[in-house]
C-alpha cells in the first residue's frame, strides 16, 4: 500500500473554527423547517391553477385539446409529485435516523419466526437500508442469529415498500392503491419469507457464510442530536429526489404522452385480465431494472388505457422487488436452489397479489 | 494510520473513500488508505452495513458516508 500523502506535508488548520452553540442552531433550524413547511402547503394547493395558467394562458393552448391535455397534466403532476416526493422523503429520513441495521438485527435476532416474519418485513420499511448492502447485511442477520426466512422477509420488504413507491401511487394514483400496495407488498414479504424458512434451506447458504464467527460487539451505537436527526433528512432529500427527479419528470413526459396520444382500450388485450397477463407481467417485469419513480408514472398512464390493475401491480412489483443485479448479487452468499426459491416463492406471491386484484376490481 | 474503507462498490462508497482521502490530505496525517470491497472481508470487521470506515482496526462509522468534519475528528484533527 502506498501511502497517499507526503509525510511533511504542512498543517494548514491550526485553529479550526469553534461550532456553533447546539441550542440556537436547533432553533433556527425548527423555525426555518416550519416556515418551510408553510411555503410548502401555499404552493401545493396552487398548483392546479398554476398549471392552468401555464398551459392555457402562457403556451395559449386550447383545454380539451390532445396537446393542451398532456401538458396540464405534465405541469400539474411534475411538481405535484416532487414535492410531495421532497416532504416525504424529509420525514422519512428523520425517522430512520432512530433505526440501524445494527438495532434492527438485534430486535430480530432470536425471535420466533412467525412473529419475527411481521417484525422483519415492518422494521424493512423504516431501516436505512442501500440495495448494495444486501449482501453484507444478509451475512450480518444470518450469522448473529436471525433466522433465514425472517432475513428474507426483511430483504423483500425493504426494496419493496419504500417511501418513494408510496407517494407516487399516492400522488398519481390515489391513497386506495398506494395503500394496496402497501398491503400487499408486507404480506408478500411476510409469507414469501415464512415460506422460506419452513422449507428449511440453511444448507443452500454459501458454506464460508456458515462457518463465519463474528464478534460484532464493537459497532458504536451513535447517540444522535434532534440537529443531526434534521440533517439526516436533509441528507435523504439531497441523496434520493437528488438521483430520482429526472426518473419522476421523464415518467411523467411519457405517462403524459401516453394520456394524450395512445388510444382508449389498447392495453386491455395485452395487460388485462387475461389469464396470462399477470404471469407475463411477471416474467417481463424482473429483468426491467428501473426505480419506483420511473415506472408508476408509466403504470398511471397504461391504466388510463385500459390495463387491470392487479395486472399492473404485478408488474410495478416485479421491477421494484426482483431485480436482476440485486439477485446476482446474492448468488456470493446463496447456492442456486435457494436463489431459485427466492424468485420462485416472490414471483408466486406477485402473482396471487395481482390475480386477486383482478378478481376483485 | 491504516485508513480502510469498507464497501462493495457502489456510488455512497466511492464517495466515502473519497471523504477520507480529501481528509487525509487536508489533516495532513500519513496514512494507507485501502478500499475493502470482498464481502468476506467486509463481514470479517462485523460490519454489515455499508460504507463502513475502520481506522487502525477500530470501526468508526458503519451504513453512512462520514462528513468531512467528522473524519477530520477521526484522523485527530
Amino acid at each position: 500500500m502506498q501511502p497517499d500523502n507526503p509525510a511533511n506535508m504542512p498543517n494548514p488548520v491550526a485553529n479550526p473554527q469553534p461550532a456553533p452553540p447546539l441550542a440556537a442552531s436547533i432553533k433556527f433550524k425548527v423555525l426555518t423547517g416550519l416556515a418551510g413547511l408553510g411555503l410548502w402547503f401555499a404552493l401545493y394547493w396552487q398548483l392546479q391553477s398554476l398549471a392552468g395558467y401555464l398551459a392555457f394562458s402562457l403556451l395559449g393552448l386550447t383545454p380539451g385539446s390532445r396537446l393542451g391535455e398532456a401538458m396540464l397534466f405534465f405541469f400539474y403532476d411534475t411538481p405535484k409529485v416532487l414535492m410531495l416526493l421532497t416532504l416525504i422523503v424529509y420525514g422519512v429520513g428523520v425517522l430512520r435516523s432512530f433505526f440501524t441495521p445494527e438495532r434492527t438485527r438485534k430486535i430480530l435476532a432470536g425471535k420466533r419466526e412467525s412473529v419475527g416474519n411481521v417484525l422483519a418485513a415492518l422494521l424493512g420499511i423504516v431501516t436505512p437500508f442501500c440495495s448494495c448492502s444486501a449482501v453484507p447485511l444478509f451475512i450480518g442477520f444470518v450469522t448473529a442469529g436471525v433466522p433465514l426466512g425472517v432475513t428474507f422477509s426483511f430483504l423483500i420488504s425493504a426494496p419493496m415498500v419504500n417511501e418513494v413507491a408510496l407517494v407516487l401511487l399516492y400522488g398519481l394514483l390515489g391513497w386506495k392503491v398506494a395503500a394496496l400496495y402497501l398491503g400487499t407488498g408486507l404480506v408478500i414479504a411476510i409469507l414469501a419469507g415464512w415460506t422460506i424458512g419452513r422449507l428449511g434451506m440453511e444448507e443452500h447458504i454459501e458454506d464460508w457464510v456458515r462457518e463465519m464467527h463474528i464478534n460484532a460487539s464493537d459497532i458504536p451505537d451513535q447517540r444522535l442530536t434532534w440537529a443531526e436527526r434534521f440533517d439526516h433528512g436533509k441528507t435523504a432529500v439531497r441523496d434520493i429526489v437528488g438521483k430520482v427527479w429526472i426518473y419522476v419528470v421523464l415518467g411523467i413526459a411519457v405517462g403524459a404522452g401516453i394520456h394524450g396520444y395512445v388510444p382508449e382500450g389498447i392495453m386491455a388485450s395485452i395487460m388485462g385480465k387475461q389469464w396470462w397477463a399477470v404471469p407475463a407481467a411477471v416474467l417481463v417485469g424482473i429483468p426491467m431494472y428501473s426505480n419506483a419513480a420511473g415506472i408508476v408514472p408509466v403504470v398511471q398512464a397504461l391504466l388510463g388505457k385500459g390495463a387491470a390493475l392487479g395486472t399492473v401491480l404485478a408488474f410495478m412489483m416485479a421491477v421494484i422487488a426482483l431485480s436482476l443485479p440485486e439477485t446476482i448479487i446474492l448468488r456470493k452468499v446463496l447456492k442456486p436452489r435457494l436463489i431459485a426459491v427466492f424468485l420462485g416463492v416472490v414471483g408466486v406471491g406477485i402473482m396471487l397479489v395481482g390475480y386477486l386484484f383482478n378478481i376483485i376490481i | 494510520m491504516e485508513i480502510k474503507v469498507l464497501g462493495p462498490g457502489c456510488a455512497k462508497c466511492g464517495e466515502a473513500e473519497k471523504i477520507m482521502r480529501a481528509a487525509v490530505e487536508e489533516a495532513g496525517v500519513v496514512a494507507t488508505i485501502e478500499k475493502v470491497s470482498d464481502f468476506q472481508q467486509i463481514a470479517k470487521f462485523g460490519v454489515f452495513s455499508t460504507p463502513a470506515v475502520v481506522i487502525d482496526g477500530q470501526i468508526k462509522c458503519v451504513g453512512k458516508v462520514p462528513g468531512k468534519s467528522e473524519a477530520l475528528a477521526w484522523l485527530g484533527r
